[in-house]
């Protein structure tokens, strides 16, 4: 983070976005600045991700002995139902595109904002609304269908409060749609001068991919809660066998938005990363193509795979196959992206900074995930490890291990340019291996767990499952750990951090062509953009070694 | 094959040493790749450490044909994992012709199992050793799971449906079998043992068990006679419903020119929604049993109309498609 | 962000900014077709499945009056379609009138609605809400022909001898009638909301050939509601119709 230039000292930006609207709670509850909506978001999916991490560390803690140690089954369902429900709507599917994806897409194309500013500010108040009915539902009964909500159980058999739930996450679906919606126009009308596709970082990439999903995906599962929660609140039988009806067009509607959700939660973490190596790197990405065009293929692809989730259900051996066969190639494009970040390592000039190291937690982490999927897809194997830990471990080193990491990744790498601060050095890389650490010691027992057969969802298991039990919630101790402190260290440097400067990595994006941070417009004259992304070489306001030498075309390397 | 390590179950059936290989060898290859990419990451994480302030990387020139094969290295390993995994799958999902046929029933939170003599089982499953052995799945309620992981295998029970699952024990003992589709307060107690038994032992367990549990088949004879089937469906072939011998497992010529096989899900359905599918040169006369019948007693049918399988097809007055008709 | 004339500050031009209006629209408009797709779906299912009590089911609706409200539709699309053109041909005083007849059309269509609903509570056909198929059939109002009352009649005891459960797929048949055409419903009550406001800027000579976005915007929204009752009038109200 050492800039050599031998400019001045910098001095701080006098005005910039989080001052010049005012302080006062009105010009911030009505802002239309894509930047404070960010912020707005970071504040609420933080308070879902505790929410969230509070029963998980409840879970934990119950499952250390094999009767249960803390709660009766009944609260363990609801537990482990609303950990689920307010990690996955409310954390994991806004978190980085409505905080990440919000600040920076408009200056990474060189924008003053996104096409509907208005609309942007409608979305964080849907999701708002959307998790109050939740939040009314986990506080007045609890819900204990799991986040699934698979018929019958949840439109009749329940009696925790599935309506106001189902409620809340149909309302919140409107804010990933609008959001969607947003950066999809955004995208393709309001590019800088110069700043055509190819030129774009592949991080808005990644989220015009998340974006076609959220659009196309969204409008299903709302369609088919709606469905789900007038059942049950008027005892019509779409999804009863008992007045016609069939459980398994639920599941079918369900997983086809459930699946592709997964994408939502992991693309943009892959666009995190995809900005973080080539920066730490200091060269271009390798295979540029190759990353934007996987970004695309996963997102389509991912649209064809939702039944892999119900090969035990009795449905067609040939469905099966099909969706077997799909769900393998799903996996090629992640693949393609793992190979072309390695790649980009060879011959970089490699900082060790804490985005870094999240980033390359996140390739480790994400890549095993990615492998047990595999273990998943394959038909024969499924009918061992279907619902069992083995699908938990997987999904948590994608969701966890993968996007979370690239949340967190996201957050330190773009920290100095939304605050203007520097964090503590010592502390972010401390965090960071504590974070990965303490994470494969919580997930890679329950891969182990899942073979042996517990399945999930148990509140209480066989006592030969217990020394791995153990051994996970350890993990999840230390993992704890590792969220904590970039909460408090980040929430620390906002006040008594270093100053920033404009680019202290540096990095070739617009983004960093402005002050830290940047004022309420953005850039206070439109780019134009003549460069290619990712490029150190010809990029002399940077103020590193200049001239560096070229590794020969197609031989040496 | 029990592990000296416990990282996974025992091998009791005939599709465990399958599943497990298959396991084995997707282990290895991610190990593999996993390992490669470990490596370099690392190597290059050390080798190329920053030293000096303002460095910056030498650009390498991407090769296409690079990208190209390791898209298509894994593509090749990923199918082979496919193709492997299928052939498990179908051959679970088609079961052998001759199995020992146990009916299984789920419900919040218990499992009811019956063997074919009629004796009864609660959270518990006896099965003989070398046997290929099927379960006809139904569930009362919501969506459950049986599922036994030392035979590598499960299946959902869906209210609404019937589901089956077939395995052959290869190991005498005693193996857990969980529920695993969660479905509500006692999901996580809803399971019992699956006890492998010598044929022997099993026929002499079968046999020496109480009296009270009456044969199924000749519960559903009485049935057959108390629910006025027997006024329509003449063995003779003279009613005014087709004869049911032979029926069981056979080609059934409907009324639309296509054909059915007769096979527990076909029989369940005639007798719940009897117009679904009405036999070639028959009138839809039959009344409906829609909540008339517990699903057991549907069992006892079934398994009385399977007891008919052997008995002689009257010429006429038979729903069984003639041969030239057959698929 | 500023505004300066029509131009919203985000944007650098005002082609830059209805380019972007009208791919926001289109692209919402996908994300309906998706929302009611789910719908579509299950409806296709289930009737695939209960053929016969869909048709009784069916039959029970007031086919004139779907077809009136058909007409009625297709003929707002074309004023609201006249009002586009209006505005980006400088016919300033014919942008207002002709959004009012769209208004009034739409209320036409609200009312019809409104009356089969009404008659759908008096025939107990609503789900959940001692739901009967065979009611209005074995209670003829005096309004009612004889003879058409008597064949329907005749319909529901075959269907149910057929499928007992004709009454409880007929309720599936039903829950999908309301929840489709409630749903369109509500986009149409919506639709009327945009248009109101945009009578309030053409009264005010807002739209012109210069600047007709929102005209333009709105009008895709109201074609697209109408395309959607142009999917469900046949599947509703004519299928297994030979009488």
């Amino acid at each position: 983070m050492n800039n050599t230039s031998p400019t001045p000292p910098y001095e701080p930006p006098r005005d910039h976005y989080l001052i010049s609207a005012g302080g006062h709670i009105r010009s911030w509850l009505l802002t239309t600045d894509h930047k404070r909506i960010a912020l707005l978001y970071l504040i609420s999916v933080t308070v879902f991700f505790f929410i969230g991490g509070v029963f998980a560390t409840m879970i934990r803690i119950h499952l250390l002995t094999p009767g249960g140690v803390l709660v009766t089954p009944e609260t363990y369902n609801k537990l482990f139902t609303m950990h689920g429900v307010a990690m996955i709507f409310f954390f994991l599917i806004p978190s980085i595109p409505a905080v990440l994806g919000n600040f920076l897409i408009p200056m990474m194309i060189g924008a003053k904002d996104l096409a509907f500013p208005k609309i942007n500010l409608l979305s964080w108040y849907i999701y708002l609304i959307g998790g109050s009915f939740v939040l009314y539902s986990f506080s007045t009964g609890g819900l204990d269908t799991g986040w699934t909500f698979y018929t019958p159980l949840s439109s009749i058999y329940s009696n925790s409060a599935v309506t106001p739930a189902v409620l809340g996450i149909f309302i919140n679906g409107f804010s990933s749609i609008l959001t969607g919606l947003n950066f999809i126009v955004t995208i393709h009308t309001m590019r800088a001068p110069g700043m055509t596709w190819f030129r774009l970082p592949l991080f808005v990439w990644s989220h015009y991919a998340t974006s076609l999903i959220m659009i196309l995906g969204t409008p299903v599962v709302a369609i088919t809660l709606l469905l789900a929660g007038l059942e049950r609140m008027f005892h019509l039988g779409f999804f009863n066998p008992a007045m016609g009806g069939d459980p398994i067009l639920f599941q079918h509607l369900f997983w086809f938005y459930s699946h592709p959700a997964v994408y939502i939660m992991v693309l943009p973490a892959m666009g995190v990363v995809s900005e973080i190596i080539p920066t730490f790197a200091r060269k271009p990405i390798f295979g540029y193509t190759f990353i934007a065009a996987s970004s695309i293929a996963i997102a389509v692809i991912g649209f064809l795979v939702w039944a892999h989730h119900m090969f035990v259900t009795g449905e067609s051996t040939y469905a099966a196959l099909a969706f077997s066969f799909l769900s393998y190639l799903v996996a090629i494009p992640s693949a393609i992206k793992v190979f072309n970040w390695t790649a980009t390592l060879y011959k970089g000039s490699i900082s060790w900074d804490a985005p870094m190291l999240y980033a390359l937690g996140f390739i480790g982490l994400f890549t095993i995930g990615g492998i047990t999927g595999l273990f998943l897809a394959c038909l024969g194997l499924d009918i061992h490890i279907h619902d069992t830990y083995f699908v938990i471990a997987h999904f948590h080193y994608i969701m966890v291990g993968g996007a979370v990491m690239g949340y967190v990744g996201g957050l330190h790498y773009w920290w100095p340019k939304i605050t203007g601060r520097l964090y503590s050095e010592a502390l972010s890389t401390f965090a960071a291996i504590v974070l990965f650490l303490g994470f494969n010691l919580t997930f890679f027992p329950q891969f182990i767990l899942g073979y042996l057969g517990m399945p999930r969802r148990y509140s209480s298991y066989p006592p030969e499952f217990q020394v791995l039990n153990v051994l996970s919630t350890a993990g999840a101790s230390i993992l704890a750990l590792g969220y904590l402190l970039p909460m408090a260290y980040l929430s620390w440097s906002m006040r008594y951090g270093k100053v920033a400067g404009p680019n202290p990595w540096p990095a070739t994006g617009l983004e960093w062509k402005t002050d830290s941070p940047p004022p309420t417009e953005n850039f206070h004259v439109t780019p134009v953009v003549d460069w290619e992304p990712y490029d150190y070489r010809n990029r002399p306001d940077l103020g590193l070694a200049a001239g560096a030498p070229l590794a020969p075309a197609h031989g040496d390397d | 094959m029990q592990s000296p390590l416990p990282i996974y179950p025992e091998q009791a059936s005939n599709f465990a040493p399958h599943v497990d290989a298959l396991l084995l060898f997707i282990t290895g290859i991610c190990l593999l790749f996993g390992a490669i990419i470990t490596t370099a990451i690392v190597y290059c994480f050390f080798k190329y450490h920053r030293k000096e302030a303002g460095a910056i990387g030498i650009v390498t020139y991407e090769d296409s044909r690079l990208e190209v094969a390791w898209i298509v290295v894994p593509l090749i390993l990923a199918m082979v994992m496919f193709a492997w995994g299928a052939t498990i799958y179908v051959d679970y999902r088609n079961a052998p012709r001759d199995t020992l046929d146990i009916y299984v029933v789920g419900k919040q939170w218990m499992w009811k199992a019956q063997q074919p003599n009629g004796l009864k089982e609660i959270n518990e499953l006896h099965v003989p050793v070398g046997r290929d052995v099927r379960l006809i799945l139904a569930s009362e309620d919501v969506i459950h799971d049986f599922f036994v992981p030392a035979f590598r295998v499960k299946m959902d029970v869906v209210p609404g449906h019937y589901n089956t699952m077939w395995f052959r024990p290869t190991k005498p003992g005693r193996y857990h079998f969980f529920c695993s589709q969660y479905c509500g307060t006692n999901h996580a107690v809803m399971g019992g043992w699956v006890t492998v038994m010598e044929p022997t032992d099993y026929a002499a367990w079968l046999s020496g068990v109480s009296s009270g549990e009456a044969n199924p088949v000749a519960v559903g004879e009485k049935l057959f006679a108390e629910k006025f089937c027997v006024t329509c469906h003449l063995s003779n072939g003279t009613g005014r419903a087709p004869s049911l011998n032979g029926l069981y497992g056979a080609q059934v010529l409907l009324a639309d020119g296509s054909t059915v096989t007769a096979d527990d899900a076909y029989i369940r359905e005639s007798i719940l929604q009897p117009n679904a599918k009405i036999v070639a040169r028959y009138q839809p006369l039959m009344p409906n049993y829609q909540g008339q019948l517990t699903e057991e007693q549907i069992f006892a049918l079934t398994a009385y109309i399977k007891s008919l399988e052997s008995q002689p097809v009257p010429v006429t007055g038979s729903g069984i498609a003639p041969v030239s008709e057959k698929k | 962000m500023h505004r300066t004339g029509e131009l919203y500050g985000q944007f650098q031009t005002l082609e830059q900014q209805k380019e972007s209006a009208t791919l926001g629209m289109w692209i919402f408009l996908v994300t309906e077709v998706l929302f009611f797709g789910g719908m579509f779906l299950t409806y296709t299912i289930n009737r695939h499945y209960f053929f016969t009590a869909f048709g009784i089911g069916s039959n029970t609706l007031d086919i004139t009056l779907g077809t009136v409200n058909t007409i009625v539709l297709i003929m707002s699309s074309f004023t609201m379609a006249m009002g586009v053109w209006s505005a980006q041909t400088g016919k300033k005083k014919l942008v207002p009138l002709f959004l009012i007849l769209t208004l009034s059309l739409g209320c036409v269509f609200l009312g019809i609605k409104f009356v089969e609903y009404k008659q759908k509570f008096e025939h107990h056909l609503i789900p959940g809400h001692n739901f009967d198929i065979t009611y209005r059939s074995s209670h003829p109002a005096p309004v009612d022909d004889p003879e058409e009352m008597a064949l329907e009649k005749q319909e529901v005891d075959r269907a149910l001898a057929s499928d007992p459960d004709a009454n409880s797929h007929a309720q599936l048949y039903f829950s999908l009638y309301f929840a489709m055409t409630g749903l369109h419903a509500l986009h149409m009550i919506v639709g009327a909301g945009l248009i109101i406001w945009l009578i309030k800027g053409a009264l005010g000579g807002r739209f012109t050939p210069h600047y007709n976005t929102p005209v333009e915007i709105v009008g895709l929204y109201w074609h697209f509601v109408d395309i959607v009752w142009i999917y469900l009038f046949p599947l509703l109200y004519l299928i297994d119709r030979h009488r």
